[in-house]
């Protein structure tokens, strides 16, 4: 029998160090938490009693006319503007932004993947109210010259929204077609398949997971974004029938409204309540995210 | 016995950049037969499989001189996707592909259009039978493979290789992440279907290569220092690095 050797012990001076540092790393994590609870708190607090109070109305109405009197606080447009432009900026976004991806983890050559990445990450890193900018100056004539009455509309706002989405789509994507082991390609490539054929019927089934978490975060991303919409959308809260009609959606509204609500009013506590519902979307959005990363750490 | 040869290296060399590491192989593979390719680590054996469906061409900086015949056909005048379908590889380490067994086995045939249910149950089952695998898998042909254990997978690997119907098949090394008892059983499989295909077995157990291969070549820092018939070269090799390397005193 050889005894077990014994195990090392941290010398009396370590301790209340490793003490003190295992404190402040709790105390971080700790915080996050605390912060996140209390945004919640937060926003329910103004909120939730409205939203409660008025959801069967709110539900069943597409008027939004706050400082009317009497007020109401339909939602269906608001609804339907975000689904609108967040759906619309989806058909663009993913099938360019996942077949980029394929093309820089799978097609590029070393040099031209370096660069394409920092071009990409340069997109990421350009701030929102730029982006409504170009929607403005840029994708506003551009529409008007292809036909419609008011270049500020719910297609303006979906390109815009993709646009922004893109970076995000082609890193995340590239990186969950990268976490394929090398493995995978050579056997495929080593049964006669081509470099399409073991993209289609080998990465993009092993990766599907990670792919599907990059376009997930890319609809959250949508979902909660502000200003450009705002600026681009064409700000009417009606349920479009046409791509050139301009929409409005759920954060833009409380963007646009909340400065002018008298605190505390109906009006304030409604946008509140859209806050409230907006949380709760980007929230079941992530928690599908997260739920699809953890099942693919397992399977 | 020249005439019966289905694979020749002639004068082969491949250098990643200027380091040469196969220099100036001639050496032929026999119809049906297995070659056992013996070496230390770094010797080439695996650079040399690799020309031999051109999966070397992956690696940017290979360079390949020489050349290597099928059935007389210079692998370079051959479709790539055609050449690879003939000359099957099974690496070392196993590779469940992320999908079930059966269509972990029914990739290939797929590829080339095969599309009849029936066709492909045949398929199939004849290469995981082939494979010693098909009585522990038959009842769950739909799990994932890679689900499969490291023995089972490597038995996958050769089966989705047998699936090409290839004339030539490579196994680098295929025992090194298996257990013993997963090893004999390949390595009667390959007994099997020697009749059938060429075989080109690298391997680091010279055992391995003594017990099944009918040709054993010996290779040392690129250079084919000799090969013949398995019971003459373990018995009475002619050059001295052979004799040295057989009877372990180096490698």
């Amino acid at each position: 029998m050889v005894a077990a050797p014994a195990r090392r012990r941290p010398s009396k001076l370590t301790r209340p160090v490793e003490f003190v540092i295992e404190g402040l790393i709790r105390l971080c994590g700790l915080s996050a938490i605390v912060f996140i609870l209390a945004i919640f708190v937060f926003i329910g607090k103004e909120g939730i009693v409205f939203l409660l109070g008025h959801i069967g109305g709110m539900l069943s109405s597409t008027d939004w006319s706050p400082t009317h009197e009497p007020p109401e606080f339909g939602l269906l447009a608001l609804l339907a503007g975000t689904a609108w432009c967040v759906g619309l900026s989806l058909i663009v976004s993913v099938p360019i932004g996942l077949a980029a991806a394929v093309f820089l983890s799978e097609f590029a050559s070393e040099g031209w993947r370096e660069f394409l990445k920092v071009v990409v990450e340069l997109l990421a890193a350009i701030p929102s109210v730029v982006w409504g900018f170009i929607g403005v100056m840029i994708l506003n004539p551009l529409l008007q010259w292809a036909g419609a009455q008011v270049g500020l509309n719910g297609l303006n706002g979906a390109i815009v929204l993709a646009l922004m989405t893109l970076p995000l789509l082609v890193s995340l994507g590239e990186d969950a077609l990268r976490a394929v082991p090398e493995s995978y390609r050579q056997a495929a490539i080593a049964m006669g398949a081509t470099k399409w054929e073991m993209v289609w019927r080998v990465l993009l089934p092993a990766s599907r997971r990670g792919l599907l978490v990059a376009v997930l975060l890319g609809v959250g991303r949508c979902v909660g974004e502000t200003m450009a919409v705002l600026m681009v959308t064409g700000h009417a809260a009606r349920i479009p029938h046409s791509l050139y009609d301009p929409v409005r959606t759920l954060t833009a509204t409380i963007a646009a409204e909340l400065g002018e609500a008298v605190r505390g009013g109906q009006h304030y506590q409604a946008l509140f309540a859209l806050g409230i519902l907006l949380f709760f979307m980007t929230f079941v959005v992530n928690l599908i995210a997260d739920r699809a990363v953890r099942a693919r750490k397992i399977g | 016995m020249v005439g019966d040869d289905l694979v020749r290296m002639e004068n082969l060399t491949i250098r990643y950049g200027d380091r040469a590491v196969v220099r100036d192989v001639t050496l032929a593979v026999p119809r049906n037969g297995i070659l056992g390719i013996v070496g230390p680590a770094g010797s080439g054996k695996s650079s040399l499989l690799t020309a031999l469906n051109r999966t070397i061409d992956l690696h940017p900086s290979a360079r390949v001189e020489g050349r290597v015949t099928l059935d007389g056909t210079d692998v370079r005048q051959m479709e790539l996707s055609d050449l690879r379908r003939r000359v099957a590889m099974v690496l070392p380490l196993p590779v469940g592909l992320p999908m079930s067994i059966y269509e972990n086995v029914a990739f290939a045939p797929r590829m080339v259009g095969v599309r009849r249910r029936s066709e492909l149950d045949e398929i199939v089952e004849r290469c995981l039978t082939q494979a010693a695998l098909w009585d522990e898998v038959k009842d769950r042909l739909d799990m994932l493979g890679t689900r499969l254990s490291g023995g089972q997978q490597q038995r996958l690997t050769l089966a989705r290789a047998l699936s090409t119907d290839p004339d030539v098949l490579c196994l680098d090394e295929f025992s090194i992440a298996i257990d013993p008892v997963t090893t004999m059983r390949i390595e009667a499989v390959l007994m099997e279907l020697k009749s059938q295909m060429a075989i080109v077995m690298v391997t680091n157990l010279l055992m391995q290569a003594r017990r099944i291969a009918d040709v054993t070549a010996f290779m040392l820092n690129g250079e084919l220092v000799e090969s013949g018939r398995t019971g003459d070269l373990f018995v009475f090799a002619r050059d001295q690095r052979t004799n040295d390397y057989l009877a372990g005193k180096f490698g």
